[in-house]
């Protein structure tokens, strides 16, 4: 398997749909992780259907009900569920109840209601309370330092240390948070159809807005110059290379169709990301001349799961009613 | 753009003052023979033990929405708990969520019209009201949010009709008609009410604004009725006092023309009406008839958002009416009066 490198004549539309193999997961799929090369679906509720590079496919449950959010570091998914319970989930198979479980390999965070628990890698759990439920975790790139999304802004935790909290207002209910690569910028996806957005060295704010439907997928680009946004009918890319950020500039549009963009998934090395959209068609573009692949035809319920393997060969996508496939490159 | 399923799933908002009675109706509601699956939204789980459906807790979380509407809040926590709900399509039939005895119903009803993704999934069937026919006419004095439950309510069931005298009852009839004389009432012991009654209401479907018009027609009608009735009910047991059952600061106002209403003139008065006096009206509902238009234009509103369209042709013979009827607090009749009076075309 060789790295994918789009061909120079790639201007018009090229389609690789012959090449995908799909994939039944057979239940609703909320998100995809690469473990290694196993394409691990999270279905919405009770398990998780992990897919070999060869298309076999076996189910492991996780939870008992409904599965609310997973999060994975590509050598782990950790998945909370309905039954209260937050579990881990390795490339193996093996489901692990988090709370007995000590996984000396790194920290993890996850919320319940209005606290933030953080647990280092030596397994010391701290907990932080917000003013309201928590909307969205995410850990800086650098040091041990947690971004908790509330309603009315952003708590930044250092969990090892005695400090206050530092506190990002804004009004409304923030529900997704990413820092930038560089650990310069913090953005959040809004309840209203925009994204806010916080230099971090001086707390300016950006306000990114003009979507017509909530963004509910982020992906940053290989080297974080830019920050690919769902929401819109077309990838809305923010560019994010200059100190400013997206400061007084205008977001690249890629890849229209006559659909909303419902998730976007930049590959981890090259400048080319994967769109999937409402009406299940699945893009991959070039980012710098906007050329598109066809990765999958329209005419199916929405994406509701795209990923990447760490190495950018494979592409793992499904839909929300549980059609999946994987692309190799 | 194709849906997954095009069918949205109903939500009914179950409220009511503390003790009335919303428990009992919701355990009647999850344990009759229906064979239907609710998801049902809860602030205390507690009572409530039902095997076959699916049950969530919820924690009354207000959010003010940044869309310059002032008074518009949203249930955040019902934005995420649907939004966690519609991922398990096809695993329940409809939605049920049980308010706080204190809750105001209008950040709940209000998530269903601002949200895109609940309104994409989820459409809000009706808001149902348990009030304690003993104790509301209390409550209606000492507690507002009882009196916006009643306010907000498109059915209303006056549970617990066993403890009190049929004049009790006639009492809190008429207080419940002084602030909505639109909803639909229903006298229960034990909740005991037919479940069509209190489920798939379509109250909030503009299509179904024409169902509903025999009580809406009528209700200007009933509403007189009822006062002078319970007017002179109520100095025959000589309670005394209360000269009529309409409430100091909730009242509903209706408003008539049998002549055409100027669309250029009325759709800017009523947005601007609910612009500046949305924070007063509750609830507002309107089949009103254009000149030059041949369509029905009905409208319904909440607070602050309104949603409107052209429902359907008039009939032949069919009286080309308007009529609007707004519920609120303190509403201010005359301007309200004179303001669409301005609209008509002369």
């Amino acid at each position: 398997m060789k790295e994918f490198e789009p061909g120079d004549n790639a201007a018009s539309i090229v389609s690789v749909t012959d090449r995908v193999r799909p994939v039944a997961i057979g239940m609703p799929v909320t998100a995809v992780h690469f473990l290694g090369d196993t394409a691990a679906f999270v279905g919405a509720e009770e398990s998780v259907a992990m897919v070999s590079g060869k298309g076999e496919i076996s189910r492991v449950p996780v939870h008992g009900g409904g599965i609310l959010c997973a999060a994975s570091d590509g050598m782990r998914i950790v998945m909370g569920g309905d039954d209260g319970k937050l579990v881990t989930l390795s490339a193996k198979g093996e489901v692990t109840l988090v709370n007995v479980a000590l996984h000396p390999e790194g920290a993890m965070a996850w919320s319940a209601g209005k606290t933030a628990f953080v647990r280092s890698g030596k397994g010391e759990e701290k907990s932080l309370d917000v003013p309201s439920t928590v909307g969205g975790l995410a850990f800086a790139p650098k040091g041990l330092r947690l971004a908790v999304a509330h309603y009315n802004g952003v708590t930044l935790w250092f969990p090892n240390m005695a400090a206050k909290p530092e506190y990002l207002e804004w009004a409304g209910s923030h529900l997704g948070v990413v820092f930038s690569p560089d650990n310069k910028f913090l953005v959040t996806a809004m309840h209203e159809p925009a994204l806010h957005g916080w230099r971090l060295a001086d707390s300016r704010h950006m306000r990114m807005s003009g979507y017509p439907g909530r963004v509910r997928s982020m992906s940053w680009s290989a080297g974080g110059k830019s920050l690919a946004t769902s929401g819109a009918d077309a990838i809305i890319m923010w560019p994010f290379a200059s100190k400013d950020g997206p400061m007084g500039k205008e977001p690249a549009m890629l890849a229209p169709l006559q659909a909303r963009v419902s998730m976007v998934a930049c590959h981890p090395k090259q400048d080319i990301l994967a769109a999937g959209y409402s009406d299940g068609s699945i893009l991959m573009v070039r980012l710098n001349d906007g050329a598109e692949i066809l990765v999958r035809r329209n005419g199916t319920a929405a994406v509701s799961a795209l990923a990447w393997n760490s190495k950018g060969t494979l592409l793992a996508f499904a839909a929300e009613d549980g059609d999946a496939g994987l692309l190799g490159l | 753009m194709p849906e997954l399923t095009s069918k949205k799933i109903p939500v009914t908002v179950l409220t009511g003052y503390l003790g009335a009675g919303k428990t009992t109706l919701l355990n009647r509601i999850l344990s009759e023979n229906h064979g239907k699956k609710y998801a049902v939204i809860v602030n205390e789980f507690g009572e409530i033990g039902i095997d076959n459906d699916l049950i969530v807790g919820a924690d009354e979380e207000i959010f003010e929405m940044n869309n310059g509407c002032i008074c518009c809040t949203v249930r955040g926590d019902l934005v995420r708990i649907l939004d966690g709900l519609m991922k398990r399509k096809g695993k329940f039939d409809a939605i049920i969520v049980e308010t706080t005895g204190l809750a105001d119903p209008a950040p709940v009803a209000q998530t269903f019209f601002v949200d895109e993704d609940v309104q994409k999934n989820a459409r809000l069937d009706a808001v149902v009201t348990v009030a304690d026919a003993k104790w509301l006419s209390d409550r209606l004095k000492d507690a507002p949010e009882a009196k916006n439950q009643i306010a907000f309510a498109d059915v209303i069931v006056i549970n617990k009709t066993d403890l009190v005298s049929k004049a009790e009852l006639a009492e809190v009839e008429a207080r419940i008609r002084g602030i909505n004389p639109y909803a639909k009432l229903h006298r229960t012991e034990r909740c005991q009410v037919a479940l069509s009654d209190v489920l798939e209401r379509g109250a909030f479907d503009l299509d179904r604004i024409l169902e509903i018009e025999p009580e809406f027609l009528e209700a200007g009608d009933d509403h007189d009725h009822d006062h002078h009735h319970d007017h002179d009910h109520h100095h025959g047991h000589s309670h005394g006092g209360l000269k009529h059952y309409h409430d100091e600061d909730m009242q509903s106002l209706s408003l008539r023309s049998d002549k055409p209403l100027d669309p250029t003139k009325f759709m800017p008065w009523l947005q601007n009406l609910v612009a500046s006096e949305g924070q007063k009206i509750l609830r507002s509902k309107g089949i009103l008839a254009f000149s030059d238009d041949d369509d029905r234009y009905v409208f319904q509103g909440v607070h602050m958002m309104l949603e409107g369209d052209h429902q359907r042709a008039w009939k032949d013979g069919e009286p080309r009416e308007s009529r609007l009827v707004f519920i609120g607090r303190e509403l201010p009749e005359q301007t309200i009066r004179d303001g669409f009076e301005r609209c008509i075309t002369t």
